[in-house]
């Protein structure tokens, strides 16, 4: 289980979080909606241990991750895949050494046993053909798959999605819904996807958080997103120019 | 007039402000470089794992930059003895050259020489490197697969660092010391086996080693900066450009610091 408590982070004089608090269940896919800038990609970040707040605490499975040496950090974190906006692939390693390396560093099999491995999460994605390739002769979207093969990769128990889905065709975005509800349905993966696509969002979520101007204003089913009469989630949901929300 | 004087006293507060700001940020990063290396140095018992990425190092940082060194140590051997072998030369002094060229070579320009190139060679490239990794959120990517950035990324260059700038640094002497043969023998009216007697004669052991600990401590400082700046980095392209600037800055700067203390201690009457 995820707890973010009453956390609130600045950014020298800019408050990005303001007193937010969160509970994601063992097995729930959480969806955190908002704007650019609102502090969306920021809660996955303190939930990764990246930022410590400066009030509040992150709890993972019950052990607080800020204020972690790097140690425990190290041991919460093998419990986390965490997909990067951009893939952040290692750039003078291909795309299946991307994809093995958390396995060949932590030397968790025999180069056999890690091929097989990577090729199942390869195929899966379908990146065969992409596997020798390096990664800056690939699309930007294909470096998201490929992000998302090493996320997995290790099976985590829970799964941290920056923007899963921006950049690609909706084809393949369909496909990577698919994949998260799969890892939920059949490994009750965890997984906290931060997003804009709000056809996404619905596709996936037990339960979608929307975050405005640091803070939590709405939570609940994608039903109760979709009926929500708060007008600041009618406009961003229904991607409307006019109302509360300054653009 | 009291406008005036508010901002004047405004413009007192930015400028101390800016300056406390500056220093701060120099404190924290002399603090994360100095730990930096502290980290290096328990990451090395993993050095033997990480050969194939060393020796992908020493060849980037080393070997590609021969070319570069072995035209600044020719030249700078030849200019050197040039410039002093004139002006022996009018004192019928002229055969002093060689004994002069292994000394100035072994003590101090063989490392100063590669250390300048190969910070700007490979330290720049390195904190290039290392930044648009931090920035593109790789080295978080590392972080979150429990991949310790020093073990894989930091270590390996830091390594290779230290074995071939010493390594340059000898080549670096050898070929000074031949440039200094070429101008002795058309200028100065001296031969080979005249001016290769007398370079043999004066080599000093305390020479060789003060100036290859020299070219370890250097490469040491270079690669630290190099990575710190590039670990630091931050706010996209910019941030990159500014890491690449200031690790080159701050090698040169250390590098002429910590070599004039080196030198200081060793022939400075403490040693």
């Amino acid at each position: 289980m995820i707890e973010v408590r009453n956390i609130s982070k600045r950014f020298g004089k800019v408050v990005v979080l303001d007193d937010v608090s969160l509970t994601i269940e063992n097995g729930e896919t959480f969806v955190i909606i908002g704007q650019s800038g609102a502090g969306k990609t920021t809660i996955l970040r303190h939930i990764a241990g990246f930022f410590d707040p400066d009030s509040g605490d992150v709890l993972i499975d019950g052990v607080k991750m800020n204020g972690a040496g790097s140690g425990k950090k190290r041991l919460l974190r093998e419990k986390m895949g965490f997909l990067f906006q951009s893939g952040a692939l290692i750039n003078w390693l291909n795309v299946k050494e991307n994809v093995a390396l958390p396995l060949v560093e932590h030397k968790l099999g025999t180069k056999t046993e890690i091929d097989k491995i990577v090729d199942e999460k390869l195929s899966l994605l379908q990146l065969d053909d992409a596997a020798d390739k390096m990664p800056s002769d690939i699309s930007g979207g294909m470096k998201k798959r490929v992000g998302l093969a090493r996320a997995i990769v290790r099976n985590p128990e829970i799964i941290l999605y920056d923007e899963p889905t921006s950049g690609l065709d909706p084809v393949m975005s369909a496909k990577i819904d698919e994949l998260i509800l799969r890892m939920q349905r059949e490994l009750g993966v965890t997984s906290v996807v931060v997003t804009h696509d709000m056809e996404s969002a619905y596709r996936i979520a037990d339960r979608i958080a929307m975050l405005y101007r640091g803070s939590i204003i709405e939570c609940g089913t994608p039903d109760q997103i979709r009926g929500s009469v708060n007008p600041f989630v009618r406009q961003f949901v229904e991607g409307k120019l006019t109302g509360p929300i300054e653009v | 007039m009291k406008e005036i004087i508010r901002n004047y006293q405004s413009d007192i507060y930015g400028m101390f402000s800016s300056v406390g700001e500056k220093m701060l940020y120099q404190i924290k990063f002399s603090g994360f470089t100095l730990i930096l290396i502290f980290n290096t140095f328990i990451q090395l018992r993993y050095a033997f794992s990480k050969r194939r990425e060393i020796v992908k190092q020493m060849y980037v940082s080393g070997v590609k930059s021969m070319l570069v060194c072995s035209i600044v140590a020719l030249f700078g051997g030849m200019i050197l003895s040039l410039h002093s072998g004139v002006e022996l030369k009018k004192w019928g002094q002229q055969d002093v050259v060689p004994i002069l060229m292994i000394n100035v070579m072994n003590k101090e320009m063989g490392a100063f020489l590669t250390a300048i190139i190969l910070t700007a060679f490979s330290g720049a490239a390195m904190a290039a490197e290392i930044g648009t990794m931090k920035v593109s959120e790789e080295i978080d990517a590392l972080e979150m697969m429990s991949i310790n950035p020093v073990k894989y990324i930091v270590m390996p260059r830091i390594v290779s660092m230290m074995i071939m700038l010493p390594t340059l640094s000898i080549y670096t002497v050898v070929l000074g010391v031949f440039g200094g043969a070429v101008v002795s023998y058309f200028q100065l009216g001296l031969t080979f086996e005249d001016y290769y007697h007398r370079v043999y004669e004066s080599i000093w052991v305390k020479d060789m080693y003060v100036g290859l600990l020299k070219s370890l401590v250097f490469a040491i400082i270079i690669s630290s900066i190099s990575c710190a700046n590039g670990l630091m980095a931050q706010n996209g392209a910019l941030g990159v450009g500014r890491a690449t600037r200031i690790s080159v800055v701050s090698s040169y700067l250390m590098v002429l610091i910590i070599g004039y203390f080196i030198t200081s201690l060793f022939y400075g009457g403490f040693m």
